[in-house]
């Protein structure tokens, strides 16, 4: 097989994988996306350890190894981690915040300005006491609604 | 062994149309706006890149991508849609503002990372006949023989990150025990576990019904019990 077609297949995911992290609104979908980026990561890994073990019979040098497979079980594995810690985190801040919008979470915005469509203008400009409360009322509603 | 580039073998063919779908599949996951169905083709994704994998002769690594990212990761993400309430239907701001952008900045490193890649790779061929390079004994050999020590040390981390996300999401009950033992008697709490907001609200009724069996305290006695069932509420998150 031609090795052009995995690794030119992996980077068109890993650029989706992009888009989607700069483009996404919700924090799921972001985490979504960076589990394509990992993907493609882990095709290539794959593709360069096919290539490179059966290179190895034809004298070409080579550690015999089998790095690429070995990296992959682990970025897997490291990949499976970060899923659970990331949604961990998202349920917390959706916990709090009420949202799981990560366009909303500018409380360490140095501008402090903000996008206007955050509706109840949470924490645009308020005062850090202020939008605690506000967020905590947000909260609460989410609480009560459940 | 002769190589054609305008020739392509069954393998290369199979793999072209397999990658068509898996990558049409990521394209439709990271656009929809419906966000359970991008979690669902996510699984298309995933599931062609096994496909690919086998293809590659790495079988155990399709397995475990099966195992893990079909069986797994897709089932959390779906958990974690329910969890904060996605809309069932097309949400219209699944999308940020910053969508051009977005869209420049990934059709440009696409554009670069092909062109640099087909550059380089131009005359590289994968020899795939022959025995298998990646069936459960090789990798295992190799894993036990050469990774040991990566090995462990990942699945410490794996130990790590399940504690930290059981720390994550557990309630805050140490708050919630500080606030209520503050008040001094008047709503004492059932004990350390995971008590509600409605629990203590019940446990400061229970506290002034047994208050009004002393005229006079009472006024006090329900002040300080809607008092302690206000800060439980506010000490729970």
């Amino acid at each position: 097989m031609h090795l052009v077609y995995p690794v030119v297949l992996s980077a068109l995911l890993f650029c989706t994988g992009v888009y989607g992290v700069l483009a996404r609104r919700n924090a799921i979908l972001v985490l979504m996306s960076v589990e394509l980026m990992l993907n493609a990561v882990n095709l290539n890994l794959v593709a360069f350890d096919a290539w490179l073990s059966r290179a190895a019979r034809a004298g070409f040098p080579h550690d015999g190894l089998h790095s690429g497979q070995a990296l992959t079980l682990f970025t897997i594995a490291i990949a499976a981690a970060e899923i659970g810690i990331g949604l961990a985190i998202v349920l917390a801040v959706y916990r709090n915040r009420g949202t799981a919008d990560i366009d909303r979470l500018r409380d360490t915005a140095e501008d402090g300005g903000g996008s206007a469509d955050t509706g109840a203008g949470r924490d645009d400009g308020a005062g850090t006491d202020d939008a605690t409360a506000t967020a905590t009322g947000t909260g609460e509603k989410a609480e009560a609604s459940a | 062994m002769s190589h054609g580039f305008l020739s392509p073998t069954g393998v290369e063919v199979t793999f072209l149309l397999v990658g068509v779908v898996t990558l049409g599949a990521a394209v439709v996951s990271v656009t929809t706006r419906q966000l359970v169905h991008a979690a669902l083709w996510l699984v298309v994704a995933l599931g062609g890149l096994a496909v690919e994998y086998l293809l590659l002769t790495a079988e155990f690594i399709a397995w475990v991508q099966v195992l893990i990212y079909v069986g797994s990761v897709v089932v959390l993400l779906l958990f974690g849609l329910m969890l904060t309430r996605a809309p069932i239907g097309r949400s219209p701001d699944a999308d940020s503002g910053n969508r051009g952008v977005a869209l420049g900045v990934a059709v440009a490193a696409a554009v670069a990372l092909v062109w640099l890649v087909v550059d380089a790779f131009r005359t590289t061929w994968i020899e795939l006949d022959g025995a298998s390079a990646g069936t459960t004994e090789v990798t295992g050999e190799s894993l036990f023989r050469h990774w040991v020590l990566p090995f462990e040390a990942l699945s410490v981390l794996l130990l790590a990150a399940l504690v930290g996300a059981i720390v994550l999401s557990r309630k805050r009950n140490a708050d919630v025990d500080a606030a209520s033992s503050g008040k001094a008697g008047a709503a004492r709490p059932a004990g350390p576990s995971t008590r509600t907001a409605a629990g203590a609200k019940a446990a400061g009724r229970a506290a002034a019904g047994r208050a009004a069996a002393r005229p006079g305290e009472q006024g006090a006695a329900d002040a300080a019990s809607g008092d302690a069932g206000r800060r439980a509420e506010g000490g729970e998150r």
